[in-house]
């Protein structure tokens, strides 16, 4: 088994400034926040759009509507996966039908995992649009999925891999990059 | 053909031999045995290592021909026979016809001696077509050449008939052999009655569908004072009631099978069908007790109840399934490793429930070594490890669950009437 | 921190409760929670077994539970066959097994059997290469239906360890109990089982449970009973003397539940009623009867083990 470097590339500062510039972004693009709901894809980007809908109330001084879902029953490579996939509920107390979603991962790495979310949010109601917002693009596309917002370009070869870690559920806040670890679809 | 055994260690109960020495063969029978023997006109075996025994005697077989030769038919049984070391055979009537005149009994003793791999010893009926009602012609089926009558497969379930039948058998010298179970009780079972029965939602047999009749059926025998043989006794329960009456006298003898002393009901957890049997597979204590019973001589032999079915009958549901598995093949084996190496039997007690005790209860001139006897003697090797492999099988049938499980101790040669038909 | 290893699901096969550690019985009921949600959706449907097949095979009448497992099926996008044996076909000499190879030869993924035989699952899992979901074998288990009650109780309750459940009726013949009796145990419940002693199997302590031959022993103190329903035939095979007399030693109605039992006390039931036997019409429409959520859990539950069980490789034909 391949030795494992990590790298850091952003700290705990670093990804509060990108989100908060993230959040002002998404107030400019949709000139404010009406009729807008963020919702991240579980599990960290579910706490990511908690964050940034933080951030969206205090800057519009609105309360914005926040929810989570869970991918895992629209992957369409279960059976081919090491790992065992567990599955999390999805919480969207909301009627999204008419709504601009603001679609909120952690990393965008070959779209994939994008194509799910959009898959499910689709089988929730019919939203006005869809927005992607992520902290981290790492390039790989393999389907024609783009962001709106992105946190912070990283180009990365194959074999490396981008870990987001938050207190919400790690142990730390930071960004690594750590070289030759398997692949994992994003 | 003049064949001498060498140097094998000769067990012979009825004579009360447990010796190394030399057997010399002749002409079909026994000229000499024990000590050490010349002869270079002889063929040698050399059994050094080896015991030496009279060829076993089951007093319990069903060799389904006539009428289910898709089953088992007299030439596989024999195979298998002499194979597991028995070269005489006792045919449970419940064949199609049912073995119940002269004509019936004389064609499976004659076509047993036409393969020249064994001896048929064929049961009567009990009662015509073993419906409980009448009696059978006993006499005819003596003089014909059956020892004993059994309904198998059923009992006589009106107590008044088998009284009759006991003491019209006992004028006639024919042993009744009992299959002792009260279906009423049974009604729809398929498995031994208690914690594994509730587990597994399979219908339950209650032990007392057996030691009712055993009760009944010993209270008879000593009213008509009849001889009386309990055929594949399977519980502790039984085992008590007929060291009881043996105590008082009774002329009561009983037979288990080496499956009853080998598996218990929690092996039906798999739901294996070729575990289901009749009577049942019963508890861990039924087994002690089988097994203590055979080392005080409660249960005097050991009969296999080899019952081959046809493998499509047997690849069903439980509850679809018949109930019986083969056995001749893989009774030597598992009275070794639960009898033997577990110290309940030696060697000699061993041979003399498979031999001595079985030929006296039959009234069989059989299962001897001694001067003159016919020659039917088995050779095995005692520690020898095998595998019981589907292969190997003579059988028409395939139902053991014993099939690719390790056996120990095996035949290496049986001699029928003198001649080598295995080995 | 380092994060204890989720425990993973290794069974190929849902045979009985009897082959599940209390764990994955938590894991099954945490998973049915995720498709209770999405049956809660405007689209309750997700594409997750997509492609699939799953052949329904009852060789023994059944509405709610065929129709549970069909609906579990479609909501997971997966295609469903229902093949209903009636005893003449296998009077016309067709076996459990060949049926079984027939439906594989179409493809099929999974096959779910309720059959009249126990071990009938088991032999099926000898004969296919697919999943085997026990629906129902015989007296011996119903696995499903013992997983949505626990479901059911754990969503009324908050909680399963250190409860008091019941179970009365039959015991003998139910697969019911002894799933429940599983289930329940393994996950720290006290069990109560009260029938007629003749409904009552051998040794059946030997499992964990107290017996009582009494019913207000059994309502006594219960935060649950289960209610089996009594099958009137058995009263023509000696089993009980009349229905009069069952009801009125084990019959639950209004008055029996103000006298013996606590009001918080749910009633389940895996149905269909006899009304007026085990339950009387308004004990079965009481605030105690949790019989309806029992219903949709079911759906939910089954969802959880078609998903579960469809991530073992070689589980579906086209395992390598």
């Amino acid at each position: 088994m391949k030795e494992s470097k990590e790298a850091r590339v952003m700290d705990k500062e670093g990804i509060k400034r990108i989100l908060r510039r993230v959040s002002h972004e998404i107030v400019e693009k949709n000139q404010g926040v009406d009729n807008l709901a963020v919702i991240g894809i579980k599990s960290r980007g579910a706490f990511l759009a908690e964050r940034i809908a933080e951030n969206l109330e205090k800057i519009e001084g609105k309360k914005v509507p926040v929810g989570a879902i869970d991918i895992t029953l629209y992957r369409d490579d279960l059976t081919e996966v090491a790992e065992q996939p567990v599955v999390h509920s999805t919480e969207v107390g909301f009627d999204i039908t008419g709504m601009k979603i603001v679609l909120v991962d952690d990393v965008l790495f070959t779209g994939r995992t994008v194509r799910c979310a959009l898959d499910e949010l689709i089988d929730f109601g019919r939203p006005a649009n869809i927005q992607l917002a992520v902290l981290i693009d790492r390039g790989h596309r393999e389907l024609p999925i783009r962001p709106d917002y992105v946190g912070k370009n990283l180009p990365t070869g194959r074999d490396e891999m981008i870990e987001v870690r938050i207190v919400e559920v790690d142990s730390d806040e930071e960004v690594v990059l750590v070289k030759n670890s398997g692949e994992k679809k994003k | 053909m003049k064949i001498l055994i060498k140097g094998g260690r000769i067990i012979d109960p009825a004579a009360g031999v447990d010796k190394e020495g030399d057997i010399l063969i002749d002409k079909g029978r026994v000229v000499k045995t024990g000590g050490i023997i010349k002869d270079p006109a002889a063929k040698v075996i050399a059994a050094a290592g080896k015991i030496v025994s009279p060829g076993f005697i089951d007093m319990h077989t069903h060799l389904r021909e006539p009428g289910r030769e898709d089953a088992e038919t007299i030439e596989t049984a024999l195979e298998c026979a002499i194979r597991g070391g028995f070269t005489t055979v006792s045919a449970m009537p419940n064949t199609t016809p049912t073995c119940q005149t002269a004509a019936d009994a004389r064609f499976l003793i004659e076509k047993g001696e036409k393969t020249g791999k064994g001896h048929i010893i064929p049961i009567g009926a009990i009662t015509k077509n073993r419906m409980g009602e009448e009696l059978t012609e006993m006499a005819e089926l003596k003089e014909a050449g059956c020892l004993a009558v059994s309904d198998d497969g059923d009992s006589v379930n009106d107590a008044g008939v088998a009284r009759k039948a006991m003491e019209y058998a006992s004028m006639c010298g024919m042993l009744v052999i009992s299959h002792c179970e009260d279906k009423s009780l049974v009604r729809e079972g398929t498995m031994h009655e208690g914690y594994w029965s509730t587990v597994l939602g399979l219908a339950p047999i209650p032990a007392a569908s057996e030691t009712t009749i055993v009760e009944r059926d010993i209270s008879l025998a000593e009213l008509a004072g009849a001889r009386l043989h309990i055929a594949h006794v399977s519980c502790a329960q039984s085992v008590e009631i007929i060291k009881k009456a043996k105590a008082r006298g009774c002329q009561v003898t009983a037979e288990v099978t080496p499956h009853h002393f080998s598996l218990t009901d929690e092996c039906l957890k798999t739901y294996d069908t070729n575990l289901k049997v009749n009577p049942p597979l019963r508890t861990k204590k039924d087994v002690e007790a089988l097994r203590k019973g055979l080392k005080d001589g409660a249960i005097d032999v050991i009969a296999t109840d080899h019952a081959p079915h046809p493998e499509n009958e047997k690849q069903k549901e439980f509850d679809h399934a018949p109930f019986g598995m083969i056995g001749l093949e893989t009774a030597l084996p598992l009275s070794v490793m639960n009898l033997v190496d577990t110290k309940h039997l030696t060697w000699p007690a061993l041979i003399e429930k498979l031999t001595s005790n079985p030929a006296k209860i039959l009234g069989l001139d059989r299962g001897t070594l001694k001067e003159n006897a016919p020659a039917d003697i088995v050779i095995i090797d005692p520690g020898k490890e095998w595998v019981y492999s589907r292969e190997e099988i003579r059988s028409l049938s395939r139902n053991s669950p014993f099939v690719g499980k390790k056996m120990k101790a095996k035949v290496i040669c049986a001699i029928v009437d003198g001649n080598i038909v295995f080995g | 921190m380092k994060k204890t290893e989720p425990l993973k699901w290794t069974k190929k096969h849902l045979l009985g409760i009897e082959d599940l550690s209390g764990d994955e019985i938590t894991m099954i009921l945490d998973q049915a929670e995720g498709f209770r949600e999405v049956l809660a959706r405007p689209i309750p449907k997700v594409p997750t077994l997509r492609g699939k097949t799953i052949a329904n095979l009852f060789c023994e009448p059944s509405t709610r539970t065929r129709a549970s497992f069909e609906l579990a099926a479609k909501r997971l996008s997966a295609d469903t066959l229902n093949i209903t044996v009636s005893s003449s076909s296998f009077l016309k000499g067709e076996t459990l097994k060949d049926t079984a190879r027939n439906i594989e030869a179409m493809q099929t993924d999974m096959i779910v059997i309720r059959h009249s035989c126990p071990g009938a699952p088991h032999f099926l899992a000898e004969c296919v290469k697919g999943s085997v979901i026990n629906a129902g074998d015989g007296p011996h288990e119903h696995p499903t239906q013992a997983l949505l009650d626990v479901m059911t109780m754990r969503q009324k309750l908050g909680r399963i360890k250190g409860l008091n459940v019941s179970i009365i009726g039959d015991i003998a013949h139910s697969r019911v109990a002894r799933s429940n009796i599983l289930a329940l145990t393994r996950l720290g419940a006290n069990v109560t089982i009260c029938g007629p002693k003749t409904m009552i199997p051998a040794e059946i302590e030997k499992t964990g449970v107290r017996v009582t031959y009494k019913l207000e022993e059994a309502l006594a103190k219960a935060d649950a009973v289960n209610v089996l329903r009594i099958q009137l035939e058995r009263q023509k095979k000696g089993v009980f003397p009349s229905i009069r007399e069952y009801i009125k030693g084990f019959g639950i109605d209004k008055e029996k539940l103000a006298r013996y039992a606590g009001k918080k006390m749910l009633i389940l039931h895996p149905g269909p009623i006899n009304r007026g036997v085990e339950l009387s019409q308004d004990a079965a429409d009481s605030e105690h009867s949790v019989i309806l959520n029992q219903v949709t859990n079911g759906v939910a539950v089954r969802m959880a083990v078609l998903f579960l069980v469809s991530q073992i490789k070689g589980s579906g034909k086209n395992f390598k």
